[in-house]
């Protein structure tokens, strides 16, 4: 099964058995968000908003305040910029304020290359900030399922920064770690992809990754496989994400040197806005900006 | 346009029972003197919170809990009338107000922020963005079928996603009353300064039964009767907030004082005594929570 046909049982199961909602915007359009969405209907639970970002944002927290544990979609991360303050401001807050659970499931996909300035990958760093919501990117069929079973087992908000290339993944990614290594990778989102050739071809070269894949992002824990990988890499590690460097990466990077007293830096997007046109794109950094990186890093001391 | 008397239905007083003209008025007496107990407790520097006082607006919230019960509410940062009308426990507010844990939002709400939760109604606090609380009633009203009241200012009303939601509210169905508090003014900035068009007409545009009026509550009362057969409607009031958007002062005189023209009313209707004897339970009731608490805030008493 794939990452999409999970999401997808995921959603039926909720709203034909679980009277729950799933929102958003040109749902039930070709291809119903990249196959993940089920083919109901509107009586079922699954309600096209209009193209009204902000207010859909607010009804969709409303649905939550009811109890209804809605699914969001939010076809692409960009348009969170429009989205996010209901979840952030008051979904988030809801249960600090008054008491009053406000659980929502937000949906909220990247993708990569040719879409200019507004997309340019993940921005979960929006919500990472913010107090009372979770923060995952689940890349395989496991980790989507992992990432409902939390939402369903807690009264917290949900942002499940999603990735297209995720869509098609039928298999879990496991941790790698050397006994000896010269570095780790710690990738979130679609950089896992990107890392795991980088890997082979710098192990072509003689020089040794461990990869950590990072699907929780908040509550962010340095786990023992952290502190294994670093140990055995020279305490020596790179944080790699899709959205902007000046944000959940650096958190990250800095809650692992302050629990590990390793230097770890980070490698994102550049900082600067992406064009459309191939050249001027702003794209999650390639194998080879990974292995360049990694070799700077490696011979610094 | 802008006046006490627009849209207010001639002698519509007579129509309605003594009870109900009574129970509206002991509602806006229960507001206006627990306001200005609050008044005189922040200018005694008790409340050291921003406050957003309901004096001078009281008619509508009083007139909308007899008229349109047991809603689930949706209010806006001025909202201590609303919280008061529908039955929000006065003690819990005041302790809100005075940041203590026994307040109805345990001291995170201020004045801005308040919710009550009963078995049949329940307002929900705001989160200090203005015009939240309109998408957010649309999504509740529909996820749970649920009558609902949401409530926000004339300027509230121009947030983008206020305008959107109610057209999504019309397209859907949502069951929704959408009450404009229309004091004609953002802060101090008069509506003619901040716009050429009017809720009402976009409201209508959307499909929605509408009515604008002053805040007589009587009128209020008789076309919330009619437009919750159908909703969501929009009802936009004009009324007139004595008191500065935050804090206690003034700016002169306030346009009317619909407090006095009720009463004055209910005079002609030959239920002064009653008015009367309202206002007085409604002066020593506030006079005595307060009181009680101003001891304990000087330490020199404890809260029954």
């Amino acid at each position: 099964m794939t990452s999409a046909e999970t999401i997808k049982e995921i959603t039926r199961e909720h709203l034909l058995e679980g009277n729950g909602v799933a929102l958003g915007q040109c749902l039930t359009a070709v291809g119903w968000v990249g196959g993940t969405v089920p083919e109901l209907t509107e009586n079922d639970g699954l309600v096209e908003l209009s193209m009204a970002d902000v207010a859909g944002g607010g009804i969709a927290v409303g649905f939550a305040l009811a109890g209804r544990r809605p699914i969001y979609i939010v076809r692409y991360q960009g348009f969170q910029w429009f989205n996010a303050p209901f979840v952030t401001n008051y979904a988030a807050k809801s249960k600090d304020m008054w008491g009053i659970p406000c659980p929502i499931f937000v949906r909220s996909i990247a993708m990569d290359g040719a879409i200019g300035p507004v997309a340019s990958g993940s921005h979960h760093s929006i919500f990472t900030r913010m107090p009372g919501i979770a923060v995952c990117a689940p890349m395989t069929p496991g980790e989507y399922q992992k990432a409902w079973d939390y939402f369903m087992a807690h009264d917290d908000p949900m942002y499940c920064s999603e990735h297209r290339r995720s869509f098609a993944v039928d298999y879990e990614m496991e941790d790698v770690i050397h006994e000896k290594a010269d570095i780790t990778l710690f990738p979130i989102s679609s950089t896992r992809l990107n890392a795991i050739e980088a890997a082979k071809k710098l192990k072509e070269e003689r020089i040794i990754c461990n990869i950590v894949h990072l699907f929780w992002l908040k509550p962010f824990v340095v786990e023992d496989r952290i502190r294994k990988a670093l140990a055995s890499s020279n305490n020596k590690g790179i944080v790699l994400d899709g959205d902007f460097e000046n944000g959940a990466m650096k958190q990250i990077a800095y809650d692992i040197m302050h629990k590990t007293g390793a230097r770890v830096d980070v490698l994102g997007l550049e900082e600067r806005a992406a064009g459309f046109a191939p050249h001027l794109d702003n794209l999650p950094p390639t194998p080879e900006r990974i292995c360049k990186k990694v070799k700077e890093m490696i011979h610094f001391t | 346009m802008r006046s006490q008397d627009f849209g207010v239905i001639k002698d519509i007083s007579k129509q309605f029972s003594r009870e109900e003209s009574l129970e509206v008025f002991r509602k806006m007496a229960l507001i206006r003197f627990f306001e200005l107990q609050v008044k005189q407790a922040f200018d005694d520097k008790l409340i050291k919170v921003p406050i957003y006082l309901s004096v001078g607006q009281e008619a509508v919230a009083a007139a909308l809990s007899v008229a349109y019960p047991n809603p689930h509410i949706f209010g806006q940062h001025r909202c201590h009338d609303l919280y008061l009308a529908y039955g929000g426990d006065p003690a819990g507010l005041a302790d809100e107000l005075l940041h203590l844990p026994s307040g109805c939002a345990k001291g995170m709400g201020g004045s801005a922020s308040i919710q009550f939760h009963a078995d049949t109604t329940r307002m929900y606090g705001h989160d200090g963005l203005m015009g939240t609380q309109v998408p957010i009633s649309v999504g509740y009203a529909l996820g749970t079928g649920t009558r609902c009241l949401a409530v926000a200012g004339d300027a509230a009303s121009e947030e983008d996603y206020v305008i959107s939601a109610l057209g999504y509210a019309a397209h859907k169905k949502a069951p929704v009353l959408f009450v404009g508090m229309d004091n004609n003014l953002s802060i101090l900035t008069e509506v003619k300064v901040r716009r050429n068009w009017k809720m009402a007409d976009l409201a209508k545009a959307f499909g929605m039964s509408v009515v604008e009026i002053a805040d007589d509550p009587w009128t209020i009362m008789h076309h919330v009767y009619e437009l919750s057969k159908n909703l969501p409607a929009y009802l936009n009031v004009h009324v007139v907030r004595h008191l500065w958007h935050n804090g206690t002062g003034t700016d002169g005189p306030p346009e009317w004082d619909r407090y006095a023209l009720v009463k004055s009313e209910l005079g002609q209707l030959g239920l002064m005594n009653d008015a009367e004897k309202i206002e007085n339970e409604a002066k020593q009731s506030a006079e005595k929570l307060w009181q009680a608490r101003r001891k304990v805030q000087q330490g020199s008493g404890v809260l029954l």
